[in-house]
Order: structure tokens, then sequence, then C-alpha cells
């Protein structure tokens, strides 16, 4: 099994005429996903790479019974493409877009909780069954099938260590990339959830970075809810206080959100903590055997 | 984005809040005609945007024209955690009886806006939290239906508020959370928020940030944040007059990496074998090869930088597209600085080749990568 994602998802792009939406379509496509529509307001009609173009979610969803949306919608226009999906009932919405103002994120997580609807990310990768489906920006060649679940709130970090896993013979379940802006949909409690009730996850890797509390709140539940094995990895170790890194959630305020707190939070409940990336198989390895 | 505190009050009069009388200066003279024009005695605001103002010296109180002029005088030549005062804020003095404290700002932790505020102003809001707590009022609030006025009168009974003072407090939250929606901000605070031997109650201290994020549907403020540089330093201006945006970290090792998780984690390495970064600088996905070179150029000509560490994670990147800009830098600047390439992922292969054909070896691993970015240093110190 894999968590939210598998072969039989139905998958709409919302933005596919856009560079990074026709791109990207092609390669999810590529992989093997069930991409069969795109949709741009006001380009319904046409075609991109065979997949038929719609003006609206509702007509996709019609004609093509979709019930995962990826959305490449540049910041400006996000908000109301993601409660478009929200609205036509889209149960799993995957927001790659980047620089969304948290009061938009804040409400469409809102409405989906209130729909029944999954939003991963905004300014994430997106989510990767190894051998199943990918919905999401990832190069597909670095993951492979196994055991591992892993949530990270960062994209290319996410690559490597699934990587380095995949190097040294580990596969993974499912891999989800969180966002990294202050808001997201899912967070790192919620798919520790999802993974402790899947049959094929034995162990998750969480990676996190500096800014808020998710890594201390996820923490929280490990060892109570969670029984299965945590590996953790933290980036930002050096960040200054104040300094934006990067990311929009990547931010140390007024000492809290620090590297050394997550990680503190981790270790008191018995979480393995990899001091570099390279680390993360060999404590997978030895949390596996235990 | 900060705003100063002259400008908060600004936005918050617009909005019909109630602020103390009172105007910037940017001169000792100017700061003289204001205090003649409002009436002594004047509180003497320097206008910084980094916190511990008070403990600094930067408020002081004034009760002669000769006074303002000294005390102004030596507001203007002050610097406040480096940075220096360009403009003081000259405002009439408070008779203030008591200090409360309200802030709008977002919850990250619950994914909602939140109201506090407390009977306890004046303080720091974390010492406040500590020493305290009982006396913080918290309300989350729906971000799409906003707030509606008997919520506040809720969080101003509950600090202690009556009569007219409950009926000014919760109207003066409800234009708070309009600031915060409409501008969308990240923080609307005033500390304190005085209640006056009068009764009344002024802002006597604003703060307002808006979302950087969210500068595109402000564009006021858009413009504002191109020309304001907080907190920066000469490696972080220089790179941001090559249209490069870096985060200093004061090293001599200059960390280029593309995912601002990756780059992190590059440091991080870094540092765990005893290094330091000069900067954090992430080129994002997909980099083209000007984009590289812009990257670069900061980190070529500023001095403190010894090396450069370059590290690449091909996914949707190509490896060969990114070792073709690196060459290209590479035989345009003629640079002479050490550079380290870490390049792996999609067609690493051909990338590794190009780069081989200038004299670049590339790694694949990130730790064998710092290793040798580190000899290079030592090497050349």
């Amino acid at each position: 099994m894999t968590i939210l994602l598998n072969r039989e998802n139905r998958v709409v792009v919302q933005g596919i005429t856009g560079r990074q939406g026709s791109f990207h379509a092609k390669l999810m496509l590529e992989y093997g996903t069930k991409v069969l529509a795109g949709v741009t307001p006001g380009r319904g009609g046409g075609r991109v790479d065979g997949i038929p173009v719609y003006d609206t979610v509702a007509e996709a969803r019609d004609l093509h019974n979709v019930d995962t949306s990826i959305i490449f919608v540049p910041a400006i226009a996000a908000y109301d493409a993601v409660m478009e999906s929200i609205n036509e009932g889209i149960k799993l919405i995957v927001v790659i877009t980047e620089g969304i103002p948290p009061n938009d994120t804040m409400k469409f997580v809102r409405s989906a909780k209130e729909r029944g609807s999954v939003i991963i990310g905004p300014n994430c990768p997106g989510i990767i069954s190894p051998g199943e489906a990918k919905v999401g920006i990832m190069p597909g060649f670095v993951y492979k099938k196994g055991p591992i679940g892993i949530a990270s709130r960062s994209g290319t970090l996410t690559y490597e260590i699934a990587w380095e896993l995949t190097k040294a013979g580990i596969g993974q379940s499912t891999v989800i990339g969180l966002g990294g802006d202050p808001i997201t949909g899912l967070t790192f409690i919620d798919v520790l959830r999802l993974f402790e009730k899947d049959d094929e996850t034995e162990a998750v890797v969480l990676i996190g970075e500096i800014g808020g509390d998710a890594e201390e709140r996820a923490a929280q539940i490990i060892g109570k809810e969670i029984k299965k094995k945590v590996v953790a990895y933290v980036a930002g170790r050096t960040a200054p206080e104040g300094k934006r890194m990067g990311h929009a959630g990547a931010i140390i305020s007024a000492g809290s959100g620090t590297a050394m707190s997550k990680v503190k939070a981790f270790r008191d409940v018995g979480v393995e903590v990899a001091e570099r990336p390279m680390d993360v198989p060999e404590l997978v390895k030895r949390v596996l055997r235990r | 984005m900060k705003l100063f505190e002259y400008e908060a009050k600004n936005v918050m009069k617009s909005y019909g809040l109630p602020i103390p009388q009172g105007s910037i200066a940017k001169s000792v003279d100017e700061a003289v005609s204001v205090a003649e024009k409002i009436g002594l005695p004047v509180m003497l605001k320097a206008q910084v945007l980094v916190g511990g103002r008070g403990k600094a010296g930067g408020i002081k109180s004034a009760s002669t024209l000769d006074e303002v002029r000294s005390i102004s005088s030596a507001l203007f030549s002050l610097k406040i955690k480096d940075e220096s005062v360009e403009s003081v804020l000259v405002e009439k003095k408070l008779n203030i009886v008591k200090e409360l404290f309200i802030a709008v700002t977002i919850d990250r932790s619950e994914g909602l806006p939140v109201m506090i505020a407390s009977s306890m102003g004046g303080m720091d809001v974390e010492e406040m939290a500590k020493e305290h707590p009982e006396s913080i009022v918290k309300l989350h609030i729906d971000p799409r239906f906003g707030i509606v006025p008997f919520q506040a009168r809720k969080v101003a009974q509950k600090i202690g508020l009556r009569e007219k003072q409950l009926i000014t407090f919760s109207d003066i939250a409800v234009k708070m959370y309009k600031i915060y929606e409409e501008l969308d901000a990240e923080l609307v605070e005033s500390n304190p928020l005085a209640i006056t031997d009068a009764g009344e109650l002024i802002i006597a201290d604003a703060r307002l940030n808006i979302v950087d994020d969210a500068l595109f549907r402000h564009k006021e403020f858009q413009e504002l944040s191109l020309k304001r540089m907080p907190e920066s330093t000469e490696l972080e201006r220089l790179a941001k007059s090559k249209g490069v945006r870096l985060v200093d970290l004061g090293g001599d090792i200059g960390v280029i990496g593309n995912g601002a998780g990756l780059t992190m984690a590059t440091i991080d390495v870094l540092t765990y074998y005893g290094a330091k970064a000069a900067c954090f600088l992430d080129v994002g996905g997909g980099a083209s090869a000007e984009e590289f070179a812009r990257a670069l150029t900061p980190l070529i000509e500023y001095p403190r930088v010894k090396a450069i560490l370059i590290n690449i994670l091909g996914g949707i990147t190509r490896c060969d597209e990114v070792a073709r800009g690196i060459k290209k830098v590479y035989e345009d600047l003629k640079f002479t600085k050490p550079l380290t390439v870490r390049l792996s992922g999609t067609n690493e292969e051909e990338g590794q080749r190009i780069l081989r054909e200038i004299g670049i070896n590339t790694f694949t691993s990130i730790d064998d990568a710092v290793k040798n970015v580190i000899r290079q240093v030592s090497s050349n110190r």
C-alpha cells in the first residue's frame, strides 16, 4: 500500500498551458501517472501533449472523473484555483505554487478541511509513490519502491535523502513534500498518522528545517500514537535569527524555531536524528534492525 | 517587510485609530519646529527597524526646546544594533496611567490569525508570556469571516476593561484586524496601548510588518521594500546590486545550492567539519547559465570569500546545462578563486565531462565536496 496516492489516482493539471504546467504534465505522464485533463481558463478545447484542456475543473471532473489536482497557477491566482478544486470535490490537491500570501493559504486550508479535501503544499515538490505515480515536480529516478515513508519541508533536500536511501538499497513507500511556507495543508502529524496505518511502511523519515514548531509538535505524538520507528534530519543548524533562509517558513524568530530545539524535541522521544543528510540511510538501517 | 513606527502610525491613523499628536523629523531643526508646533513636553523616538530601541537609549522625553535640540542631536548620532538613526518621531508626551498590549499576527501552529491582548503592556512580549501567562488573552480568528465586534468585546472584558474603555478597546481591536487583513500584515501591534489620565486609549507605540509574499498586491509597500534594505551587510548589498539575494553568514566559504533545504544542509555539513560559510545562496530550480553567472559574481568579487562551493542536485535541472553555465562563467570572468562543484543527478556524466575539460573536478557527494573546499581554503590562507 501507499498513502494518499497510487496508480489509480486520476489527475487534472491546473495551469497546464504554462511553462511549468506543460513541462511537468509530460513528465508525470511518462512516470505512469494518470494525467487525464488540464485546466486553463480561456484555453478550453486545446491540447497539451495529447492531454485535453478545459476552462473549468468542473468540466474535467465531469468528463474524466478526476479526483486529484496539481496546481501550477501563479501566486496571484492560486487562491482562486485551489478554491475551485475544493469546490468541485477534488480529494487530493497538490499546490506547487510558491509565494502565496498566508491569508490566502489559511483560507483554503480551512475550507479544504471542512470539505474533506487534502492539500499538499503550497510551495512544495508534491507527492510520489515510487513505481505507482507521481503528482509533483520531483525527479522520478531518485526514488525506488520500498518500506520507508518520507515527509519533508524541503524539495531538493528530499531528493538528496531519498537518493541516498535508494543508493543504499532502501526504497520508499510514499514521499511527500509538505512545503516550505509557514502555513501548509498537510503537516508532519497528519502524515505520521497516515504512515502509521500503512502496512507497507516500516519506518518514517522526517526532514525538517528551521522555523515554526511543526517538528516539535510531531515529536509530541511520536511514541504515543506513532509506534513506527522515525528517523529525522533538520536543516539550518547554522541559520541566523530573523533571516529568511529561502523558504518563507524558514525563519527563526525571537529564539524560537531553531534547529537545535527541533533536534532536541526529536531526541527526547527517542527519534534518531542524523547529523548530516548522508547519515540517514545508516540510521534507517539501524532502526529497521531493532 | 518592517515599517518604521511613524509609518505604522500613519497607516493606523488612516484607519481611524487614535495615535499621539506628532510628526517625523529628519533633522534637529525639524525636531525643534515640530516640538514648537505641538507644544512641550514631547517624546523623541529614534526611528529604527530593529528591536530593543528603548534599552539602547533611543526614546527620551524633553521638556524644553533646548532639551529637544540636544537630545534629538544625540539621537541622530546614535547607532542601534548597527542601524543608524535617520529620523526621529516627535510626539506630544502622554500622561499614561496604565499600559495595555494588543497585537494581531499569524499563529503558524494553528494556521490561523490570532489576536493577542494583555493588561500588562509595555513589557517584552516573550517576557510577559513567561512571567504572567495568565495575563495574556488569545483569540483565534477564522480568516474567511474575519473578526466580529462581540469577539473583541470579550477580549476587552478578559483584560479587565469596562464601560467606555471596553467599547473603545474593541473598536481599536476590530480596526487593527482590518489592517491585518487588508494589508496582508504579519504583525499589527501596539505595545503599549496607553490609557491616559483622561481615560483615553492611545496607541503609544506601533509596529506593522507586511508579509513579503503579499507585496504583489500592495504596490505602495512594494516600492518601499525595493528601496529599503534593513539589517543588510556589505556582502548582501553587493549581491543585491547584482540582482542576487543572499544571506550573509560571516564566514569565508561562499555556498551556492539549488533549493533552500539542500543549501542549508550543505552549510550545516560545512559547519560540521569546522568551517564557516560566507553566505546562503539558493539559485533555485532550473537556473540558467546567466542566472548562475549573476549568482557567482558577488562571491567572486567579495574579498572575504576565499573559496566557492557549488552544490547541485539535478532533478528537473540538468547537470550538463549547469556545467555549461559554470564553464561560461569560468571562462568569461577568468577568476582564480578556488571552486568546488558537487554535481549529481540528471545527465551528471555529461556535466562532469564538460567541467573536467576546464580543469574542474566534480564531486558526487556533499561530504567529499565540503572536505575539498575546506582543504582549498586552508591552503589558501
